[in-house]
């Protein structure tokens, strides 16, 4: 038991300051993409060429990255010849319309957070049910560890929960295969309402590297209405977190 | 004789692999497997004309050595299983994928519950267009008074991936466990076929994404290996450091996850801490926790500078002082040894007939690691010893872990105390035509196994995986086998096994 203490007071406290303070992300993480407003060298498409997800499209000669669908390797970063894109070490990626997850040259809109009446009901607690649904396990990883002591997600009053009957909301990984879609539903369908859908990961909002296999549903919306999209493959814990603080509207402006 | 005996990673001519009768084949198989040789992979090779081949391949751990001998059955042969439990599964895969029959197979039931890659040759002459429905089958029961089953998942209470679980018991004493998985099939090994395409890198990442290191290393010498590529020696160090952490991250984690099912909440609540840790020294290297792409074929994509290196090194000190600090309460804790000690023991002939593999074989006393018995890279210069214990218990799969866990962190200060200098990628062609390669890694959960054959074109025609947890579900089932219903998510956590990685 006394090793126990001593132990307990060696490993010291651990719980990041994020959100008041800026959050520690690694120095080659790949974030948020910037994309210069420069026009492309007429005729090139390097960089679609190089997307394994068919992420990007070209529109008058501007470039826009989905990133529900990116999978944030960097690959049309490398492929560009004017170094017109550039991935960020910006963790905030999160969106509550899947339109606005399309990256062009100027401001994305990041997630608003939810209205009065839901934010009264979950804005202080939050209860959510994971469910995962042909993730590969580092969606679910990287969600659990909001869960320790580094993140301590309790702090913010939200918890994931045994049952969809003691839950106010969903949060889905993976593409949603064919021998899981009617697990969700049937998962989604024992939350009492009203009820939110968050998705976490490329996976789960587009069907990431999976996406046209038939084997998937490429992605939660096939199956249920989702509110929140986190991209990322799979997103860091604190874009995670960030995305749930938002949709929250816990984070102070301008953060 | 007719098996063919060759090298870990050698390129050898397809048409190399001999093709028997298939009573010559099961002679072979089984001759093999009484010399102490490991089935590794066995799987279908679709031919032309609709037929399929069934290629075995086999590992003999003593003399490193590999073998390979094929049949052409037509629709059904002589199960293995009944003379070679370890094929039973590996049975069941080639069933539900190609419509071949295993006769005489003791459990032939689906493991992913797809349709037959091979139209209107289904093993069980489902009819229609429609996926079949995941466990909708008959289960293994028990009958007789008291007896009473119990039905878990596929969603499950914490944040874990699905599959369902069928108990049968009496009182709290399980008889019986059949697990039933596929909730997570996306068709990854199907969509390999075809590649190296821009999307080969990333379904290899995620075949078990706790495990991108270990397969997208297996996957990036199997591609070295047919196109010919020498990996610089830097390159090497450096995927074996990402392995290393990997399996660190990993061990960590399960060990504090042990230590939460049994309730003890200080080594839970600090390890949760420490795997992350290590999870962010992966992100050092390439800025992905979990290492997505950090390996590429030729060698790895991010390079490290003494800065770099003297923030890692200076990290895993301090990481792997708390996880020593951490993990030793747990052995010396009544209340948990209590638990981890004679719960849910697998016996070393049980591991052997099964063919388990990584801390799970070794917790049985198997001395089996391919970084030992068939190294690649920078494992050919710098040995791991063997972490072995006896026992085959939770306790044992526990000590397995804190073993390694030291190991690991040895072999990485000598890596980074020497690390060679160099380019850390080299230029990696396409891959050689009509060959095959055998691919093995460690991986934290152990053997994981690629097997890739290339068509005319240099495409994959057949890239087959094998990952540890497709070995390793079996032994968990056994060890449940008279085991308290409660002792359930001990036993699990002490395998903590891949779905999708056997989902595919």
């Amino acid at each position: 038991m006394i090793r126990a203490l001593f132990e307990r007071w060696r490993q010291k406290r651990r719980t990041v300051a994020y959100p008041a303070k800026p959050p520690s992300i690694p120095e080659r993480y790949r974030g948020a993409p910037e994309i210069a407003p420069a026009a492309c060298v007429a005729g090139c498409d390097a960089c679609r060429a190089a997307c394994p997800v068919d992420a990007i499209s070209l529109a008058d000669g501007s470039i826009r990255i989905d990133l529900g669908k990116c999978l944030f390797c960097g690959d049309c970063a490398a492929a560009c010849p004017q170094g017109t894109i550039r991935f960020t070490r910006d963790h905030r990626v999160a969106a509550r319309r899947r339109a606005d997850l399309a990256a062009g040259p100027g401001e994305r809109r990041l997630a608003e957070a939810l209205d009065a009446k839901m934010k009264r009901l979950f804005g202080r607690s939050l209860k959510l049910r994971q469910v995962s649904a042909g993730g590969c396990n580092a969606c679910e990883a990287d969600v659990n560890v909001l869960n320790t002591v580094v993140f301590d997600l309790g702090r913010f009053g939200i918890q994931f929960v045994a049952s969809p009957r003691h839950a106010d909301g969903l949060l889905i990984t993976g593409p949603v295969t064919e021998n899981m879609a009617l697990a969700l539903r049937k998962t989604y369908d024992a939350l009492p309402e009203p009820r939110i859908v968050i998705a976490i990961g490329a996976c789960a909002i587009s069907g990431g590297p999976y996406a046209g296999h038939v084997e998937v549903r490429n992605g939660a919306d096939a199956v249920v209405p989702v509110d929140l999209y986190v991209p990322g493959c799979p997103p860091h814990p604190v874009a995670i977190l960030d995305g749930l603080l938002r949709l929250l509207g816990r984070l102070e402006p301008g953060r | 004789m007719s098996i063919l005996a060759f090298r870990h990673l050698e390129k050898i001519p397809s048409d190399q692999i001999p093709a028997v009768s298939i009573d010559a084949f099961r002679r072979d198989v089984l001759g093999a497997i009484a010399e102490g040789c490991r089935l590794v992979a066995f799987y279908g090779m679709p031919r032309a004309n609709a037929a399929v081949r069934l290629v075995a391949v086999l590992a003999h751990d003593r003399s490193g050595e590999l073998r390979a001998v094929a049949a052409d059955p037509g629709e059904s042969y002589p199960a293995l299983a009944p003379d070679c439990p370890q094929a039973a599964g590996f049975e069941r895969e080639i069933a539900e994928q190609w419509g071949v029959q295993p006769r005489g197979h003791p459990w032939l039931k689906p493991l992913r519950f797809h349709r037959s890659y091979r139209p209107s040759r289904d093993a069980w002459g489902r009819t229609g267009p429609e996926s079949p429905p995941p466990s909708v089958l008959d289960f293994f029961r028990v009958e007789g008074e008291g007896i009473h089953e119990v039905a878990v998942g596929p969603v499950h209470a914490g944040i874990i991936e699905p599959g369902h679980f069928r108990f049968q018991c009496h009182g709290e004493q399980v008889l019986h466990l059949e697990i039933s998985l596929g909730y997570q099939h996306r068709g990854v090994e199907r969509a390999l076929v075809g590649g190296p395409h821009p999307r080969t890198i990333h379904h290899v990442e995620t075949l078990a994404g706790d495990t991108t290191i270990g397969h997208a290393l297996a996957y990036a010498q199997a591609v070295e290996s047919l196109a010919g590529c020498r990996v610089p020696a830097r390159a090497q160090a450096l995927r074996a450091v990402a392995l290393e952490l990997e399996r660190l991250a990993n061990h960590t984690g399960d060990l504090g996850a042990l230590a939460g099912d049994v309730g003890y909440l200080p080594t839970s609540s600090f390890c949760g801490r420490l795997r992350g840790d290590f999870l962010n020294m992966t992100a050092l290297l390439c800025g992905s926790r979990f290492g997505r792409g950090f390996v590429r074929p030729g060698g790895v994509a991010f390079d490290v500078d003494a800065a770099l290196l003297a923030d890692l090194r200076g990290r895993l000190e301090a990481t792997f002082r708390d996880v020593g600090g951490a993990v030793n309460l747990l052995w010396d804790t009544p209340s948990v040894m209590a638990r981890f000690e004679n719960t849910g023991a697998v016996s070393p002939e049980t591991a052997a007939a099964l063919g388990l593999v990584g801390p799970a074989a070794r917790a049985s006393g198997r001395e089996i690691d391919v970084r030992r018995d068939f190294p690649s890279g920078i494992y050919r210069f710098a040995q791991l010893p063997v972490s072995a214990v006896a026992g085959g218990d939770v306790f044992a799969r526990a000590y397995v872990r804190w073993l390694e866990i030291q190991r690991s962190v040895e072999f990485i200060r000598g890596q980074t105390a020497s690390l060679p200098g160099g380019a850390v990628r080299a230029p990696c062609g396409p891959p050689a035509p009509d060959a095959t390669v055998v691919s093995l890694q460690e991986g934290w959960r152990g053997e994981i196994a690629h097997v890739a054959t290339t068509g005319a074109d240099g495409r994959f025609a057949r890239y087959k995986v094998v990952d540890p947890s497709f070995r390793n579900w079996p032994g968990l089932a056994l060890a449940l086998r008279n085991q308290e219903i409660s002792d359930f998510p001990l036993c699990n956590k002490s395998f903590n096994l891949s779905y999708c990685g056997h989902d595919l």
